[in-house]
């Protein structure tokens, strides 16, 4: 199994943390893991994006073309990623704030309200989280045991009274992601 | 399982400084390592090792820290990255005349010039050839994952005293900036100043009664002495060349084709080469962990049987030469390069790799 996702959003949105939970509990997981940001310039003016790779094997390049799955989370992510999705990858996106429809029909392609969700409940900040959940119930890259586990380590001590939010935020992803295609 | 740590390239380094007992490090921030210093300001050894962590007001004062540090047979060493990494090469050259064991980190950023942040391996020429003035090597180890980051600094240490010579870990943004999991290097506590005094006879650790002063300099104005002391270099570097060579191969058996590539490029080649067999064509990789001491014999032994050979870097094309130079026009040895922090891609470098030489 080798998984090659790219996580891509504006900075703040939590892309660079969304990774590093995904990649810490991969391994915990036993798997060879990479975690790649974009750490130039553009991490500075608004997009952020990661590169995480999951594999039972060896991993060679951390740096990619295209990938299994791309979690695009605003326009210029989606524009830039939506191409690079393998034929039958899957794209995830949130709606909100994108001014077009994803529009590939060789891939599957997923929509999780988690804007317009972390603000129902009253959590922005478990945004990602409700991002990471909708991506775990599509495709089960990792153990839910091991996504709290890896919540845990890059979490900061002082943090720890949120990680039932986080849980919560995941259980809502999972409920609200929707296939479109 | 072992303790597998999730971590940067560059925090790698840091930790694996602390563990192996390193007693200084001396820098000046500068992207993309300056989590190195970072991570040691985090760690605080000073409160349990007792090693040193110092900013210094410049890269300058940085490399001439670590000079004295060395001089004194202590364990010391600095990072930077490319512009920060010019600004030492008086030092090193210093450091290198004198004899003296160090660590330099280079984690290279896009050039020429104060260039971009984003990843580079340009300052090939720089770390092997000699930086600064003078006829000087460097023992320079390429890593190309977050293990060996960790891995490197002990093993930089250990060639740098056993020489006598400062090493130096060429690594680039992307190795600095991936997070990988890695096994960090066990505790080796400080060696205490009677272990350097053994180990170091040469150090300025204090006259004692029954020897000589040590003097460290760099500085012989009698040419004939000068020249000897050149002789004594050389005869080291061979030494180096003879005993040090590290390299690891990837499907070269039974290739046609060989990629060469060091530091994180190389495993953007592995893919390119993963591509490639899928495709039916034979390629393989050739990964030289040591630039210095270059990897001339298996190079020379691969070129008796593939049809060419692609050098591809994050530069205009510097490794190449000693790639060339090595292979002596018996099979063709092309080159694919980005630069200014452009990353190539897998697929661009089959691509290469076909138009070049498959055809």
């Amino acid at each position: 199994m080798k998984k090659e996702i790219i996580i891509a959003g504006f900075g703040g949105q939590g892309v660079l943390s969304m990774g590093k939970i995904l990649a810490y509990a991969g391994l915990l997981q036993g798997k060879e893991v990479t975690w790649m940001p974009a750490y130039g310039p553009e991490q500075r003016g608004g997009t952020a994006n990661v590169t995480v790779i999951l594999s039972d094997d060896r991993i060679s390049s951390p740096i990619l073309q295209q990938f299994d799955i791309a979690i695009v989370l605003n326009q210029p992510s989606m524009d830039k990623f939506e191409p690079r999705v393998k034929p039958g990858g899957v794209l995830i996106y949130d709606p909100n704030g994108m001014t077009r429809e994803p529009a590939r029909k060789d891939i599957t392609i997923y929509k999780v309200t988690a804007t317009e969700t972390a603000i129902a409940m009253n959590a922005q900040k478990t945004f990602n989280m409700i991002i990471l959940g909708g991506l775990l119930k599509i495709a089960p890259i990792v153990d839910m045991e091991y996504v709290m586990l890896g919540l845990k380590k890059s979490l900061p001590e002082r943090h720890h009274h949120l990680l039932a939010a986080n849980e919560l935020a995941m259980q809502q992803g999972a409920k609200i992601i929707e296939k479109i295609n | 399982m072992e303790d597998f740590k999730l971590m940067k390239g560059n925090e790698a380094i840091a930790h694996a400084a602390v563990r192996c007992g390193a007693d200084g490090y001396f820098g000046y921030p500068i992207t993309p390592q300056s989590e190195v210093m970072e991570t040691l300001m985090e760690l605080k050894p000073w409160e349990t090792t007792g090693m040193v962590v110092l900013q210094a007001e410049s890269e300058v004062a940085a490399i001439n820290m670590v000079y004295g540090g060395a001089g004194c047979g202590k364990k010391v060493m600095t990072s930077s990255s490319s512009p920060g990494m010019s600004l030492k090469q008086e030092g090193i050259s210093y450091i290198a005349s004198a004899e003296l064991p160090c660590l330099i980190v280079n984690v290279m950023r896009g050039g020429p010039g104060l260039g971009t942040i984003q990843p580079s391996q340009a300052d090939y020429f720089q770390a092997v050839k000699g930086g600064g003035h003078g006829d000087y090597r460097l023992i320079v180890l390429a890593p190309s994952t977050v293990q060996e980051m960790a891995d490197f600094v002990g093993l930089g240490f250990d060639l740098a005293f056993k020489y006598q010579n400062p090493a130096m870990i060429l690594a680039d943004g992307i190795v600095g900036q991936m997070m990988e999991k890695v096994v960090l290097p066990p505790f080796k506590p400080r060696r205490t100043e009677e272990e350097v005094r053994q180990e170091c006879p040469w150090g300025t650790t204090g006259k004692l009664p029954n020897r000589k002063r040590n003097i460290i300099t760099s500085l012989a104005l009698e040419a004939e002495v000068m020249e000897n002391i050149n002789l004594k270099l050389q005869a080291k570097y061979r030494e180096i060349e003879k005993n040090e060579v590290r390299f690891e191969a990837h499907q070269c058996e039974d290739a046609d084709y060989v990629l060469v590539a060091f530091g994180s490029i190389a495993r953007i080649c592995e893919k390119a080469m993963e591509m490639a067999r899928e495709e039916g064509y034979k390629v393989g990789v050739l990964r030289p962990i040591t630039l210095f001491p270059f990897p001339t014999n298996p190079i020379k032994e691969l070129s008796q049987k593939v049809k060419g050979f692609l050098t591809v870097e994050m530069s205009a094309g510097q490794m190449v030469e000693d790639v060339r130079l090595t292979v002596n026009g018996t099979v063709p040895v092309e080159f694919y390069g980005r630069m200014g922090g452009i990353v190539p891609s897998a697929e661009e470098i089959l691509a290469a790799l076909k138009e070049k030489l498959i055809k």
